[in-house]
């Protein structure tokens, strides 16, 4: 890259402060986005693996009900329950919502548009260790007397609200609670840095219809954090206050829960399904997101071709973000509704479809023709549209009420959410992890791993919850720990049986990812400054980036991001900062 | 090959910053804290970043207090099924507040926000002579130095006092959290304004102090300025919150 930075933009950075040299505050609490976006990065690393085993630990209970588990023992129905709850929680708020956001999000939002930090590094320092407690606490219901939580990722009361609901509902119950709220205080803290930085610290003509679609779906994204985790905060005092201080918001009048009557009265579960999903839907979308974003940016990248429809890309996620706060009642056909409401539900989420098409068909336009080079970012980047296609596609079957109430409590739900929200998510933190591997570390993954990596998770996750769809159309319920004896599920059986064996290759595959990452950290090839040939401000500063993003000098841009093969141009991608006009054709 | 590009053309690069080319950094807290100031030249941008990280972060805390209303008026009007009578009940007691004790309170907030404005306006004053006084020979006029922000954090440690009060005689009243919804929704909104409003005691001690560490006045005018929004807002959210309690009580 010659021009790296435009001639306009070479005045020094004189205010940035240098580089902290102490290993505490460089490594541990530092000031420095890019290392906070690393440490969040491995943070989502740790619960993920975590969550993993808890699932694995499920899948083998679910088809072999006696077999005592290394570290679990032989499971009881409670404690699968627990293992559900605890990988729901780790898996949402730990690893989907805490990786593609606060992770590539801290690190790369400030380099794409030329800021040399975030606007508060203070606060965004306070906001990951805040994670980290949250994380820390999460975890410590594991080892407390009871055990971790049984009422699901949901928490509905009054099974979360009581503690003598179950062994976990005691202390394990205030610690999920608990960690929650610090959760939520944290994303909100991440989602004012976000927005503050992309508004106001773009560089010198990084207009906002020039910044990365990475950029707009980080920044949307925060947005939805920003309003989405005040309500759940608000449902987690309130619930807390009925756990510990004797309110009622949520416990009606008149339960006996394991013999003993319950001193509540007048409270409603329904409430807190309100607040939650009023959260709960948003944070779909949270985790969502900032994956289109990434596939975004590598579809156009590696196709070498602007993205089809930028504007439109735009526009498609503010819908879906707007949208994504009046379809919450989509959540509860099953707890209870009007009708009348229901209609309403029913039809703003089928209206999502909508702006969920437009990017789809924007991602398979700009691949339509393109010189498509199939890197392993690429293939992840493709096997992302390909599982956001396939999850998505039962999403309006389940948004009508007629279709949801037989499938609600089924595994049609589960393949449902796990694809769309879960794997196809994971998709855009391994595509972007291959992608940005090089500027982070200044080393390239290995591409033959990479490429085995990606064949087993891509066919893994197919084998695993494509058949969840017909188990539930069987009438296959979910959250029960066993199937082996109930009579009408035991043609069902060999399904569950193959979806274990997959479960168990895909899990293994990943091993090939976590050598490939940290051998490459050591001992991978050494990269270039962009060696994906890319155009945004991130290939055009040193790798890995020095301390203020670009060595004392301030980027100016002149183009948008996803000017490929642009006719009469030298080459087949012009930089972001590239200050030469591009023949007119 | 072809592609769906448009002809393009180089834009002028388009300034946000007043044709400097240079983004400073500066450390610095968002919401109520204020920023860590050093000598800047670009103190102006620094406070305008301030304000929208204050502004932005206003934005859940009106959520908050959204999702709590919400639930007020919920919970307010729901019948809820009873099992030991088979029927749904409604057991939302009027709430009964110490009004005049509270009016009282509300004075107190009030006034201290048009204390921080005063305050608010003095930081801005004495930043914006910064640069002549920093001369030698020329001093501030001495008048400008009434104490603003002492009377302001007085002001709201009274309204908090206050708070502490009317919950001494709601308890008096036999009205305690769990005693009935409305009593449990009164202390849950009052509760969590006044632990905000805390939140802005602390920032204007903050900003106190400055004074006596000789901060320069440009830093001691942003903790200022941005303290004063939010004190401005906590005032704000304190008539919304005794509104609701008033009107649905």
């Amino acid at each position: 890259m010659t021009q790296a930075h435009g001639p306009a933009g070479a005045a020094p950075a004189t205010v940035h402060g240098h580089a902290p040299t102490g290993f505490i505050r460089k490594y541990v609490f530092s000031l420095d986005h890019k290392v906070i976006g690393i440490q969040y990065y491995f943070l989502a690393l740790t619960a993920v693996c975590i969550g993993m085993i808890l699932s694995l630990a499920m899948r083998i209970h679910m088809v072999w009900p006696d077999a005592s588990i290394p570290f679990f023992g032989a499971i009881k129905p409670e404690q699968y329950l627990t293992l559900m709850t605890m990988h729901g929680t780790i898996m949402v708020f730990f690893v989907l919502t805490t990786a593609p956001q606060s992770g590539f999000g801290n690190y790369f939002l400030p380099i794409q548009i030329g800021a040399p930090d975030m606007a508060f590094p203070t606060l965004n320092m306070l906001s990951f260790w805040t994670t980290f407690v949250s994380f820390a606490v999460m975890i410590a219901a594991f080892f407390v007397a009871g055990g971790a939580p049984l009422s699901g990722w949901t928490n509905y009361p009054t099974l979360s609200a009581i503690p003598m609901a179950g062994p976990g509902e005691g202390l394990g119950e205030d610690l999920w609670l608990i960690s929650i709220a610090l959760f939520c205080v944290a994303s909100m803290m991440g989602a004012l840095n976000f927005i503050t930085t992309t508004l106001d610290l773009r560089a010198k003509g990084m207009t906002l219809m020039r910044m990365p679609l990475t950029c707009w779906s980080w920044f949307i994204t925060a947005i939805l954090g920003l309003l989405a985790f005040g309500v759940l905060l608000a449902g987690g005092i309130l619930l807390l206050m009925d756990r510990n201080l004797g309110t009622s918001f949520f416990v009606p009048g008149g339960l006996v829960v394991s013999g003993v009557p319950v001193q509540h009265s007048g409270g409603s579960p329904l409430l807190w399904q309100h607040l939650f999903w009023f959260f709960g839907h948003p944070e779909v979308y949270i985790a969502i997101l900032p994956g289109m974003g990434v596939a975004s940016q590598l579809l156009s990248t590696f196709s070498r071709k602007p993205i089809f429809g930028y504007r439109a890309m735009v526009y498609a996620m503010m819908a879906i973000g707007i949208l994504g706060f009046m379809v919450w009642g989509h959540h509860m056909f099953m707890s209870g509704m009007s009708p009348y409401s229901a209609f309403a539900f029913s039809f703003m989420t089928m209206a999502i479809g909508v702006p969920s098409a437009i990017k789809t068909f924007n991602w398979l336009g700009t691949m339509w023709k393109g010189k498509i080079r199939f890197t392993v970012p690429m293939l992840f980047a493709i096997g992302f549209v390909s599982l956001f296609v396939s999850g998505g596609l039962s999403g309006p079957f389940l948004a009508q009420p007629a279709i949801d109430i037989p499938l609600h409590d089924t595994y049609f739900v589960v393949a449902h959410f796990h694809l769309i929200m879960g794997v196809a998510a994971i998709f855009g933190i391994f595509a972007g992890t291959y992608y940005w591997f090089p500027k982070m570390y200044g080393r390239m993954m290995n591409d033959a791993l990479g490429k085995i990596h990606f064949v087993m998770t891509f066919v893994g996750a197919y084998c695993i919850f494509m058949p969840m769809h017909y188990l539930g159309m069987a009438g296959n319920p979910r959250r029960y720990s066993q199937f082996t004896e109930v009579k009408y599920l035991a043609p069902l059986i060999p399904i569950h049986k193959f979806i274990t064996y997959a479960a168990i290759i895909t899990v293994s595959a990943q091993l090939i990812f976590l050598f490939n990452f940290f051998w490459s950290m050591k001992k991978g090839k050494t990269a270039a400054q962009n060696p994906w040939e890319a155009t945004t401000l991130e290939w055009t500063t040193a790798t890995p980036p020095p301390h203020d993003n670009f060595g004392g000098v301030t980027p100016v841009v002149y183009h948008g991001p996803y000017e490929y093969s642009v006719p009469g141009a030298e080459k087949d991608y012009i930089m972001q900062t590239d200050p030469t006009p591009v023949p007119a054709h | 090959m072809a592609t769906l590009t448009p002809t393009l053309t180089v834009k002028q690069p388009k300034s946000r910053h007043g044709g400097g080319g240079d983004i400073p950094h500066y450390p610095g807290g968002g919401g109520g804290g204020g920023g860590r100031g050093d000598e800047s030249p670009d103190y102006g941008e620094r406070l305008r970043r301030c304000r929208l990280g204050l502004a932005v972060g206003i934005a859940p805390i009106v959520m908050l207090f959204v999702a709590f209303s919400s639930a007020y008026l919920v919970r307010q009007g729901l019948a809820s099924w009873d099992l030991r009578t088979n029927s749904y009940i409604n057991d939302w007691a009027p709430l009964r507040m110490p009004m005049l004790l509270l009016l009282i309170n509300t004075c107190f907030l009030l006034l201290s926000s048009l204390t921080m404005e005063f305050a608010r306006r003095h930081a801005a004053r004495l930043a914006a002579i910064a640069p002549i006084t920093a001369m030698p020979g020329i001093a501030a006029d001495d008048e400008s130095s009434f104490p603003w922000l002492g009377i302001t954090v007085a002001l709201g440690l009274g309204f908090l006092a206050g708070q502490v009060l009317a919950w001494r005689q709601m308890e008096a009243r036999g009205l305690f959290l769990s005693s009935n919804p409305s009593s449990s929704f009164f202390y849950l909104l009052t509760g969590m304004h006044a632990l905000h409003l805390l939140g802005g005691v602390i920032a204007l001690s903050y900003a106190v102090v400055t004074v006596w560490l000789k901060r320069p006045p440009e830093a001691r005018h942003i903790v200022v300025d941005v303290t004063a929004w939010y004190w401005h807002f906590m005032a704000l959210l304190w008539l919304y919150i005794f509104a609701l309690l008033i009107v649905a009580h």
